[in-house]
């Protein structure tokens, strides 16, 4: 098994999912320039957070349109997983891999801290190792990390389970003060309808060893190393 | 021909605009009374085309594709001939 982790230009969390894969969760992994065109030898990506040509015009916009996103497109229509963390978010929606779109939080300031999240579905490639409903921890650390659709878009994601991840409180509930940017319906992550790309804002990489004071993001990692080797 | 296009990309209506927001709020501090504010990105192109009309389609296909997010944005483009 080897897992592809994109760079583009001003990807800043890269070493951090590779530390993360090859050290703590043990698998092979390697990071891949963005003028590579081919991901072929690979069965899973990640495509992590940074600034991603300074995030001009939108977040995500430009890196979405270079040529190795078609790759990437190709890797996630034959099932395999595609894991996007923050700016790697707002890449796959820009990319339309994924519904909706980010855009600037309400309170538009950049915002770095812990959040607490429900899990709303186990049932992802990429979510198998946690239960339904549990409340996890991960930092968030963004500026345009308001999720937004359309109505119908958003009834859709509720009908087909395909939310992943609410911003809620210590206690599980979905409130606006527990929402840090002002997301639709407190949606921090989605998967597509084939459930292979979760797109989330949290960085679950940050928070993979218990010394960084949580190591529930581990599992998101654990969990897509298990399809991988259950599947291809 | 030589056309400049000047894009305007606005959020869509019912979308908040945190900046439009912040800026009022401010103004309000400084002692205007502002009824709203609402802020929008400004690109201008220039570019050769054969015609207005070609000038004006090739600019709304780049506004599609990647200068504005259909999603979030509505934009109106504006053409004026150069040479």
């Amino acid at each position: 098994m080897k897992i592809a982790i994109i760079q583009f230009g001003g990807t800043n969390c890269d070493m951090d999912v590779l530390h993360v894969l090859k050290d703590v969760v043990g698998v092979d992994a390697e990071t891949v320039w963005y003028k590579e065109e081919s991901l072929t030898g690979f069965d899973g990506v990640v495509v992590p957070g940074g600034f991603s040509y300074g995030d001009y015009l939108r977040a995500g916009a430009i890196a979405a349109r270079t040529p190795i996103m078609d790759s990437v497109k190709k890797i996630a229509a034959e099932g395999k997983p595609v894991l996007g963390i923050c700016n790697g978010f707002q890449i796959l929606t820009e990319a339309r891999l994924l519904e909706g779109a980010l855009t600037t939080n309400e309170y538009p300031k950049f915002r770095c801290h812990w959040t607490n999240l429900r899990v709303e579905t186990a049932n992802t490639p990429f979510t198998s190792k946690f239960r339904k409903g549990e409340v996890i921890r991960l930092p968030i650390a963004h500026m345009e990390g308001k999720f937004y659709a359309e109505e119908p878009t958003l009834a859709e994601l509720d009908e087909n389970e395909q939310v992943v991840f609410r911003y809620v409180d210590e206690k599980g509930r979905a409130t606006d003060k527990a929402n840090p940017n002002g997301s639709l319906e407190n949606i921090a992550g989605i998967v597509n309808t084939s459930r292979n790309i979760l797109g989330l804002m949290p960085h679950p990489e940050r928070a993979s060893e218990s010394i960084l004071g949580s190591d529930d993001g581990r599992r998101v990692f654990e969990s897509m190393a298990d399809y991988i080797t259950e599947n291809f | 021909m030589q056309y400049q296009a000047t894009v305007t990309i606005e959020q869509k209506a019912g979308m908040l605009d945190p900046e439009g927001t912040t800026a009022k709020r401010a103004l309000g501090h400084l002692g205007y009374a502002v009824e709203s504010v609402k802020t929008a990105k400004l690109y201008e192109l220039v570019l050769e085309a054969e015609s207005a009309e070609v000038a004006k389609q090739k600019v709304d296909e780049m506004c599609q594709k990647l200068i504005a997010n259909p999603i979030i944005h509505n934009y109106t483009i504006e053409l004026k001939e150069l040479k």
